[in-house]
């Protein structure tokens, strides 16, 4: 399949679940408490183009086609997208864009720690995903991005605490086995056991 | 901090026609509709009712009763905490419909003159069905105005006529995985438990509670029989009771038995004492105010300090929280 167009694919695809939340805006469907629902959407997706983001790789060594890390940038930066809305959000509805409240909020509850670090790292990611940087970084650039694993790491951590209040953690236990057996699969003996 | 004044009225904090604007704003931006003429969508479903609603007839209790606007029915009737029907907001809407309401018992017992075995159908007419406009905070940072239809709770304590040892009382929730599809989930130990010390059960405010908006409770809401405690966290207010128990000794309530650290017994609204996992100083109202407003500032006893706060003199109420 032509990457171009698959990316093209891949991008509108993307945009589904903000567009999804404007229709439901518009017919007034958000629940009757509408920041909550946009939050835990928006983060919800985050965490799911991270699993995506993190799936290319492996995909291209169990289908040999090499462009499927083509398609790694496309959504890490959807997982970035919608990880910004989800802070966005929280920052300014929650804490009413004041710095002071936001940072209390950091130090004070631990999930929110785990979310805030995981979604700094990402900016960083973020940032430096474009050509400029990866000349200017060289080999420094691949370690640099290595850090997605610790942001998988933090945002399940910060889920599984947001969910502790009712330990209703089916949801995050899905993410959890998703994400962690695309992070295994990386241990080189791993990684041979499935390429060779 | 960017909060403004206390005693403001909630209504006043974003001027009506600038918050509908901005729902407007939104929805014609979300559509990319530039069409005038929009602004009233949505702002009609305030009295949308069910087709199954019952009337109730109920006196306005003006003494007891807020002015700040009242929360829709669609919402209070679609955003609920009751884990018996499961633990999403949408799930009691969704699965209460299972709970047969009639016939209905409740039994008051424990430390009482005389103890009872009462039809729900014959409580309701112990006393005059009020309508009382209470405010409702839930642990978890939300708020509501809600229309309650009930009596206070002291006509039924009254009647049974409690002991001098009993000081404490006890609310059951009806515990049936038959009607309960949520009671599979082990996040609490069932049947659910809730209680109050009984001079707040006493407190003319404590209400026991039929219907909102002028009809019968909605199997959601706690039907067919539930109480009110508007000064504290929205979970102390047991729904669909079957027992009320007089007691000596201060009740193991479900959430306290779950997470003591985190619920105490009194779990009186608060915003200087913070939940252990959030703060408690704010709230956001749920009124269909526009969704960009910012949170209101959380009241001492939600508001209600003039009616409640001589019950807690001298306790220490971080202790006691």
């Amino acid at each position: 399949m032509n990457i171009i167009l698959l990316k093209r694919i891949v991008f509108v695809l993307a945009l589904i679940p903000l567009a999804r939340l404007f229709i439901l805006g518009f017919l007034d469907e958000l629940t009757a408490n509408p920041i909550e629902f946009i939050t835990r959407s928006t983060g919800t997706w985050t965490i799911t183009f991270l699993s995506l983001t993190l799936a290319m790789s492996p995909l291209r060594w169990i289908t040999g086609w090499p462009q499927w890390t083509q398609l790694r940038k496309t959504l890490g930066l959807f997982s970035f997208f919608y990880a910004f809305l989800h802070f966005t959000i929280w920052y300014w509805l929650d804490h009413n864009l004041s710095f002071t409240m936001m940072i209390n909020d950091v130090i004070k509850r631990p999930f929110i720690t785990m979310g805030f670090i995981a979604f700094v790292i990402m900016s960083f990611l973020a940032v430096t995903s474009n050509q400029i940087s990866m000349r200017f970084l060289g080999g420094k650039w691949k370690m640099l991005h290595r850090l997605i694993y610790i942001i998988a790491i933090l945002a399940l951590i910060h889920y599984f605490w947001h969910k502790e209040g009712k330990r209703d953690f089916t949801v995050a236990y899905i993410y959890a086995g998703i994400i962690s057996t695309l992070l295994v699969i990386r241990i080189p003996f791993m990684k041979k056991i499935i390429t060779k | 901090m960017t909060f403004k004044d206390l005693k403001i009225k909630s209504s006043d904090i974003t001027p009506k026609n600038i918050y509908e604007n901005r729902r407007y704003f939104l929805k014609t931006v979300s559509l990319g509709l530039v069409t005038v003429g929009l602004s009233s969508l949505g702002q009609e479903d305030v009295l949308a009712k069910t087709e199954s609603g019952q009337k109730l007839t109920a006196k306005f209790n003006k003494q007891y009763s807020v002015t700040d606007k009242k929360t829709s029915y669609k919402d209070i009737t679609t955003y609920n905490n009751f884990y018996e029907f499961g633990m999403d907001k949408d799930d009691p809407a969704r699965y209460a419909k299972t709970l047969n309401i009639r016939p209905w018992t409740i039994s008051v017992e424990g430390l009482v003159q005389k103890s009872m075995v009462v039809d729900v159908n014959e409580l309701m007419k112990l006393s005059a069905m009020e309508e009382r406009v209470y405010r409702m905070r839930c642990v978890e940072g939300w708020s509501m105005v809600i229309p309650w239809n009930g009596f206070s709770l002291s006509h039924l304590l009254n009647k049974v006529e409690p002991l001098g040892s009993a000081k404490y009382v006890e609310f059951e929730t009806l515990a049936d995985p038959r009607q309960m599809p949520g009671l599979s989930s082990t996040v609490i130990a069932w049947p659910y438990l809730e209680g109050l010390r009984l001079d707040e059960a006493m407190n003319p405010l404590t209400l026991l509670t039929f219907g909102l908006y002028g009809e019968v409770l909605p199997n959601q809401n706690g039907a067919p029989v539930r109480v009110v405690v508007p000064w504290k966290y929205g979970f102390k207010s047991a729904k669909s009771l079957v027992r009320i128990r007089l007691t000596d000794k201060e009740p193991i309530t479900s959430w306290h038995r779950t997470a003591p650290m985190e619920y105490g017994f009194y779990s009186n609204v608060n915003p200087n004492v913070a939940h252990p996992r959030w703060s408690q100083s704010t709230e956001r109202r749920i009124d269909g105010r526009g969704i960009l407003s910012a949170k209101i500032k959380t009241e001492m006893f939600n508001g209600y300090g003039e009616h409640v706060e001589k019950l807690y003199a001298g306790m220490d109420l971080r202790k006691f929280y």
